[in-house]
């Protein structure tokens, strides 16, 4: 059901970063086609116990709301703002200097003022400026209050799913007002009325019954990490064994669902077990813990618990020592922020040490969950797996921070030590456009859906915008990531914007080049593609 | 329109004072009763705002980072950008407070020819707000000589660097200069660029008039309309030792000054300008990135409905039992 999308060249001469005279708060809202998201299915909202199941759809112009919807909005801000110290502090001390407005990528790509994450802020500041300070109370509008109504609802609605929480306005903030926290809190708001999008519920539903978001059972998770040990063996000659739900494994590795099914991300999970295997890893994954994205980050902090409980409450069934993660973003975000504290702590793991280099993570000393690129620049650090960078010769690659890892992690360096050690043509975008200032896919929590294309395309803008920078200046043809929705939303994305570059997992790298014992001679990437120049007689330097 | 409803109630409460101080002669309201309800309100008002603050727990951990993490040992971490320790994010925070670290990173998107998007450095907001607030510092750091008596030992200096190009008598202090350049750039640019006027709201005018007002007069009294500075400093010594005296004889641009000051302060704990304090508190930047290392509490830890490993087994028992995989319950 994807809305219509014009062309690139003019959805890009449309933007005019301009804004209408007048008091924002008189403007009425029109939610535009193909900006936002559809309902909740009532057999995933139900099945999750939210409130106010039913059908309904956001252009639909009755919402039916619960008859008591303005008591509920007001109790339930109420509420937050004694239990959440950032939302009671960011509502209070923002002084609209504009420092953040053109930092975000809905903004620049659709040029509403609404996007601005100030005035994102405002949507919900001016409500609590109204019914929560003595000035508002008082003065009203004059204070900067509105009442709230129907239409302001919908506004939130458009909004906070026009926000990615990427958090990229925070960085620029001088009081660090972070305007992904109060997104979050402002979709926890809606939710209490039972607006939630589809693509939110449904995936949070399946993960909570089969254990990922795409609703694979058991068997045919099975079915598809056999399927991939099969892939590979065909690729490399080498047969790998990739254990599920084995007790006693020293290592529980959880993955992205994305990872052994979509596609480019499935080449990266070929990488994985060829790495694990080549270093002799004694680790399993788990069906019942097949999924380390969190939709619940993007619904309520409760239902980011109850999804992120499995990972632990595996570990502890399977008797594992400790965890390791592999690349997904908004994973990483709940894994490193979130974890501990929601369903710590993880005694009964042990502070992980990598068995093959010896080094023990303190960073994670006590969620004992370590991610990939930490694991695998150390092997590569202390030479434990051999490297031949010429075998990705056929790529010229740069790198996307995905916003998670970079700004709520801050792991920066390590993807970028394993892309130069893996291949030879890696070259960074331009400096504004990366690491803790690096752009948004545009697709981030949960809103990655067709019906969204043309925000999607919007918001994707500035990230593709730096692409294009170097496809045109370096001729990069491969965008390499470590997020499972990056490797979702950025191929179309680029196909938009920059057609010619491709979207690679970076352990899809690593796999490539690394060279196993035992292996045939290789003549294809793990995609199937013919290596070129693979120079034998070239360097093999590691 | 709120560029000039708020102007309108500056230019009232100015002739309020002048009418009330300087026609109707009741200085003692002005002199002696507002400062000190003032001083109350703002004191008060400050330490509720901050206990209210105080008392909404941090739940979660969740700074904002914007350099490397602490890692491999080999990796060398962003000590200031990612804070590890409490000494790190101290020094994160000093940063933040003194030199306006994160506005200094401030860019400039423009889409050129409809779409090749560029990035500039755009430091304006931050030198501006930087020479406001240093300004403002200075100034009332300046203030001291009339409320202690002899002055304290940083007065001296700071009047003879602040006077340093002796322009004028008595000489031209170069933080009023700043101030109100600072003061005049940061209205300026609200009005003048679309996007800010957008966002701006009467309350983002109004102190900015409030503190012209204040520097305007100040400037007034020590160059044009001269007050006579042994009977401001009786008055105000009365204030601080609670012994007020309302000396004759103090024109009304002094009452004005005192006023909006007092004005301001009242004003304070229930505006933005508690940003002051706001930034001390938080979460994304006074919080250390260790949080796989240390356990952070979240005092209200809901419990919520999981679905266990049991339950999910008995529900797909015969399909993993037909796949061969491991099972708790046969
Ligand atoms: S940068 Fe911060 S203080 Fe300035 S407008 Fe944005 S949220 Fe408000
Ligand atoms: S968190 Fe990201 S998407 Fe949301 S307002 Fe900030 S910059 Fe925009």
């Amino acid at each position: 059901m994807a809305e219509k999308l014009i062309k690139p060249e003019e959805l890009a001469q449309g933007i005019k970063h301009t804004t209408p005279g007048g008091d924002w708060r008189d403007e009425k809202t029109e939610l535009k086609r193909g900006c936002f998201n559809y309902g909740a299915q009532p057999s995933s909202t139900k099945y999750l116990g939210l409130p106010n199941v039913r059908k309904w759809q956001p252009m639909h112009d009755d919402w039916q709301l619960p008859e008591n919807w303005k008591e509920i909005i007001i109790k339930g801000l109420a509420d937050r703002l004694k239990r959440f110290r950032s939302l009671q502090v960011f509502m209070d001390i923002c002084v609209r200097c504009g420092a953040c407005a053109d930092k975000c990528h809905f903004y620049i790509g659709s040029g509403d003022p609404k996007n601005m994450p100030v005035m994102r802020a405002e949507l919900l500041r001016s409500i609590y400026r109204n019914d929560f300070t003595a000035a508002g109370k008082i003065l009203g509008s004059i204070a900067g209050g509105r009442k709230l109504t129907v239409d302001v609802i919908k506004e939130w609605f458009y909004y906070f799913y026009q926000c990615t929480e990427c958090r990229r306005c925070s960085v620029f903030c001088p009081y660090g007002i972070d305007t992904a926290e109060i997104t979050m809190i402002g979709r926890e708001l809606l939710n209490l009325l039972g607006l939630d999008i589809d693509w939110i519920s449904t995936p949070a539903a399946n993960c909570f019954r089969t254990g990922n978001h795409l609703g694979v059972q058991p068997h045919g998770f099975k079915d598809s990490v056999d399927f991939a040990v099969d892939d590979l063996e065909e690729n490399t000659g080498v047969r790998v064994e990739a254990p599920i739900n084995k007790k006693g494994a020293e290592v529980l590795f959880v993955v992205p669902s994305a990872d052994y099914f979509g596609d480019p991300h499935y080449f990266g999970f070929l990488g994985y077990l060829a790495l694990f295997h080549e270093i002799g890893l004694d680790y399993t994954l788990s069906a019942f813990a097949s999924e380390g994205g969190n939709f619940g980050l993007f619904h309520s902090n409760e239902m980011m618990k109850r999804l992120n409980g499995k990972i632990y409450a595996e570990a502890k069934r399977l008797g594992v020592k400790w965890i390791i993660g592999a690349e997904c973003g908004h994973m990483w975000r709940v894994l490193h922020q979130y974890m501990d504290t929601m369903n710590g702590p993880a005694d009964f793991l042990e502070v992980p040490r990598s068995p093959i280099t010896g080094t023990v993570f303190e960073n994670a000393k006590t969620t004992r969950m370590v991610h990939i690129c930490e694991f695998t620049a150390d092997l590569i650090k202390h030479n434990k797996i051999k490297l031949d960078p010429n075998r990705n010769n056929h790529w010229k690659t740069t790198f996307h921070d995905s916003c998670n890892t970079s700004r709520a992690m801050g792991l920066l360096d390590e993807p970028r030590y394993i892309l130069n050690k893996v291949c030879n043509h890696f070259y960074e975008m331009p400096e504004n456009t990366i690491r803790e200032q690096t752009f948004c896919c545009g697709s981030g929590s949960g809103i990655g859906t067709d019906e969204n294309l043309e925000m999607r395309m919007r918001g994707g803008l500035p990230r593709a915008n730096a692409v294009k920078y170097v496809h045109e200046k370096h001729g990069v043809n491969l965008l390499s990531c470590i997020c499972a929705i990056d490797k979702a939303t950025l191929p179309p994305l680029l196909e938009y914007w920059v057609p010619g570059v491709e979207v690679a997992a970076l352990h899809e790298l690593v796999g490539n080049a690394l060279v196993m014992t035992g292996e045939k001679d290789r003549t294809t990437d793990l995609r199937g593609q013919e290596f070129v120049n693979n120079g034998k007689e070239g360097s093999e330097d590691v | 329109m709120h560029v000039l409803s708020s102007m309108f109630i500056v230019i009232f409460l100015m002739a309020v004072v002048f009418i009330g101080a300087g026609v109707l002669k009741w200085q003692y309201l002005f002199g002696v009763i507002i400062p000190y309800i003032s001083i109350a309100v703002f004191v008060l008002g400050v330490i509720m705002r901050v206990l209210k603050w105080a008392g909404a727990p941090v739940p979660f951990r969740i700074p904002t980072t914007c350099g490397q993490q602490k890692s491999l040992s080999w990796i060398k971490q962003n000590k200031l950008e990612a804070p590890f320790t409490f000494w790190q994010v101290v020094a994160r925070m000093f940063m933040e407070v003194f030199f306006f670290r994160s506005l200094f990173r401030n860019t400039k998107a423009e889409l050129h020819e409809g779409k090749n998007l560029v990035y500039g450095s755009d430091k304006w907001l931050w030198a501006a707000g930087l020479a406001f607030h240093y300004s403002f510092l200075i100034i009332i750091l300046r203030h001291f000589r009339f409320f202690t008596e002899p002055a304290l030992f940083f007065i001296e200096p700071i009047q003879a660097l602040d006077g340093f190009f002796q322009i004028g008598v008595p000489e031209l202090y170069l933080t009023s200069i700043i101030l109100i350049g600072a003061v005049t750039f940061l209205f300026l640019r609200r009005i003048m660029i679309p996007q800010v006027r957008y966002i701006s709201l009467p309350a983002d005018y109004f102190p900015l008039y409030v503190i012209f007002s204040i520097a305007a007069t100040g400037i007034c009294m020590r160059h044009f309309y001269k007050v006579d500075i042994v009977y401001v400093k009786q008055m105000v010594t009365g204030l601080l030792t609670l012994n007020p005296v309302v000396p004759e004889g103090i024109g009304s641009v002094f009452y004005i000054h005192l006023f909006l000051v007092c004005f301001l302060l009242a004003y304070f704990p229930y505006s933005k300008l508690m940003h002051f304090a706001g930034v001390f508190f938080s979460p994304t930047r006074n919080l250390a990135n260790n949080n796989r290392a240390k356990r952070h509490i979240n005092p209200w830890n809901p419990k919520v409905k999981t679905h266990t490993y049991e339950e999910w087994e008995d529900e797909f028992r015969e399909v993993m039992k037909d796949a061969g995989m491991p099972l708790e319950k046969e």
